[in-house]
């Protein structure tokens, strides 16, 4: 019997050597005279066992991992002869880490092979699409906003509001753009996705594309995803030949065609009006809103701009019922969120779990703490533009307003951690030179503020008028958040702010002598 | 059509292929991003003689097909070198010791970050993340990914670059 083996080819993967362990266990396959056949799948998520592989057993996959290519002889020997194995990790399933999880946006990823529409549908896609068209587009739009899914891209902005407003603006053409300019740093769930799962965003598109009325739709990738832009242009070929795509999308009245777009190097593209500016063909700089991107976006036409992500949860909810995914979650943030932990962390990847679960369980029971071994000292959340915080802090929930309530924000859900070797005033430097890098340059506070709030935080490094330069850097700060045209110069002032708040000492303050200086 | 990709061998700059390539994209909806993307796949830059003839091509200014160019990290302006080594310079690498990385190979190559080596060997580049954070710190050899960057393993990139 042929034995079937799993093997990722998600970048990160790729990244830690996943291609050699494959060809390396297809030589051993060929030495060993064994029937073996390789599927790549996308990644599942547990990144620091990777390259993680899964042979097919009776009772369902093992994993094995990490794998070298130099282990590929012992162990394809011990999956054939089922003999125990150093990697081995048991049923891939039953690994706590992964058993852990409500996996609704990520249920396929890891899976199956992401160039096989077919093997997409086995595992339950397009069954959203399906439902989606016995509804109708009013009633789609409806199912989403009772879901309560908000953007997963960072500003949380409800994805049901978004949609009606689009679907009620009158216009001869109409767009669905998918924002996978996934620049923050500690984030990749749009990226796994795209490589581990690209039909199932190509599906809420469509969905999106037939509750609003919009017949095209564009994907805009980041140029260093190149593996995502190929798995995308892959499953579009696939998608148009199996009529997922088309004009119409099989057994519909229906049309829908996407494109992928590549961007070009500039972070600020992630925010939404610039990302529209860079598809028409121009500098990435920020619109003013009003008008709505809803109203007028793309080509000046009324536009859904949505994450991945937002796109991807779309034919779960269309699937289970709006009911089903809003039993998930705290508060205002329903359903669940794919929380990446990354960075100087043990138990590194991909986690999606409900809303409400607090930091420290992430970073301490799931995340095992740092990879150093040394202590988590401080967690930036929500990428380059998020907060800092302490361990004080680690009881915070991981809902929207939870951490806006904080002085935080979860952004795309990254959490980046940090051990006790960080110094905080260099991170708060580094936030506003980053800043000072992608800046438009359309807005005053974010262009020049930016500048400013280094050489100030240079001052004070240098312990040059400490006190009177951080209230300089705090009154900048404000000017930055109230002031800027879009959450690059308007969020800047969050890992900045919160590193000088919550780790004074980082910048020369002494703590207990901070008020009479 | 999505010529992005670091074509290793690119070609000396010629009009007249630019003028296919350009023609390639003009029926496309906001084709200036995927001319350039060609452009620079085809040449492994933008050169300046481009400018006029992408404006032509699509009936905009000049200025502003530069102000495009000039706006955007990707796009040289001149040719890089034969490799390009990219190191993510972003949070998640930086808690995972990127920026001693970073500093070692600037010392090795004696090129500053985003400078190309005297001989032109390699080009030294920041990446602000390349979605690797779980495995950092990472980084970008012509193309090719990796992660988990140690010292070691960053030697073995710098030696491949200056092959």
């Amino acid at each position: 019997m042929t034995l079937r083996l799993f093997i990722p080819a998600d970048a990160a993967a790729l990244a830690v050597g996943a291609e050699e362990v494959a060809s390396a266990l297809q030589t051993a396959a060929a030495r060993q005279k064994a029937a073996v056949d390789i599927i790549r799948t996308g990644s599942r998520g547990l990144h620091w066992l990777e390259p993680m592989i899964e042979a097919q057993t009776p009772a369902g996959r093992v994993a094995y991992g990490p794998v070298t290519p130099g282990d590929a002889d012992g162990l394809l020997a011990a999956i054939l002869g089922d003999t125990a194995h150093p990697l081995r990790q048991g049923l891939t399933e039953d690994i706590p880490w992964l058993k852990r999880q409500t996996r609704l946006t990520f249920a396929r990823c890891g899976i199956v092979d992401p160039r096989s529409l077919q093997d997409y549908r086995a595992h339950g896609g397009c069954k959203g699409l399906q439902r989606a068209l016995s509804l109708g587009p009013a009633a789609i739009v409806e199912e989403l906003a009772q879901s309560g899914l908000r953007g997963r891209g960072g500003a949380g902005f409800p994805t049901g509001i978004k949609w009606r407003t689009v679907a009620q603006t009158q216009a001869p053409q109409k767009y669905i753009v998918c924002n996978a300019d996934e620049g923050d740093s500690g984030t990749f769930a749009d990226r796994m996705i795209m490589e581990g799962d690209p039909f199932v965003l190509i599906e809420g598109m469509v969905i999106a594309g037939i509750a609003v009325g919009a017949t095209k739709g564009y994907i805009y990738i980041r140029s260093e995803y190149p593996h995502a832009v190929a798995s995308m242009e892959a499953a579009i070929a696939a998608a148009r030949r199996g009529g997922l795509l088309g004009n119409p999308i099989a057994q519909s009245a229906y049309s829908f065609d996407v494109e992928v777009r590549v961007g070009a190097g500039a972070y600020v593209c992630g925010e939404e009006t610039s990302l529209l500016e860079s598809l028409e063909g121009k500098r990435g700089q920020v619109r003013a809103k009003p008008p709505l991107p809803a109203h007028k976006g793309l080509f000046g036409r009324p536009t859904v701009i949505n994450n991945v992500l937002s796109f991807a949860s779309v034919p779960v909810i269309m699937d289970n019922g709006a009911a089903f995914y809003r039993d998930f979650g705290v508060g205002k943030s329903r359903g669940t969120m794919p929380i990446q932990l990354a960075g100087n962390i043990k138990c590194s990847g991909l986690f999606e779990t409900a809303f409400g679960i607090t930091l420290g369980e992430l970073v301490d029971e799931i995340g095992g703490g740092t990879r150093s071994g040394r202590p988590v000292r401080a967690v930036q959340v929500g990428g380059p533009l998020g907060a800092y915080f302490p361990r004080a802090l680690f009881d915070t929930p991981f809902d929207y307003e939870a951490f806006a309530a904080r002085d935080g924000l979860i952004g795309h859900g990254g959490i980046v951690v940090f051990d006790d070797t960080v110094d905080m005033a260099k991170q708060a430097r580094f936030a506003l030179e980053f800043c000072a890098i992608e800046s438009c340059g359309k807005c005053t506070p974010c262009r020049i503020g930016s500048a400013r709030g280094v050489e100030t935080i240079d001052r004070i490094m240098r312990d040059e008028k400490r006190a009177a330069n951080t209230e300089v850097l705090e009154d900048l700060c404000n000017t930055m958040k109230f002031g800027s045209l879009c959450a690059l110069g308007g969020f800047t002032p969050y890992p900045v702010m919160s590193a000088l708040t919550h780790f004074p000492e980082d910048f020369g303050a002494r703590p207990h002598l901070q008020a009479a200086e | 059509m999505h010529q992005y990709h670091r074509n290793p061998k690119p070609v000396p700059w010629d009009k007249e292929t630019a003028l296919l390539r350009i023609r390639e994209c003009v029926h496309l909806e906001g084709p200036l991003l995927p001319i350039l993307h060609a452009l620079q796949s085809e040449f492994g830059y933008i050169d300046e003689a481009a400018e006029p003839l992408i404006a032509d091509a699509l009936n905009i200014t000049r200025a502003e097909v530069h102000g495009v160019v000039t706006f955007y990290h990707d796009f040289r302006r001149k040719p890089a070198g034969r490799h390009v080594l990219k190191l993510c310079r972003a949070e998640a690498c930086q808690s995972a010791g990127g920026d001693a990385l970073a500093s070692h190979a600037e010392a090795r190559l004696g090129v500053a970050m985003g400078d190309t080596a005297a001989d032109g060997g390699v080009t030294l580049e920041p990446v602000y993340c390349l979605g690797l954070c779980s495995v950092a710190p990472s980084a970008m050899l012509d193309g090719r990914l990796v992660g988990r960057l140690d010292q070691e393993r960053l030697d073995g990139l710098l030696a491949e670059a200056r092959k």
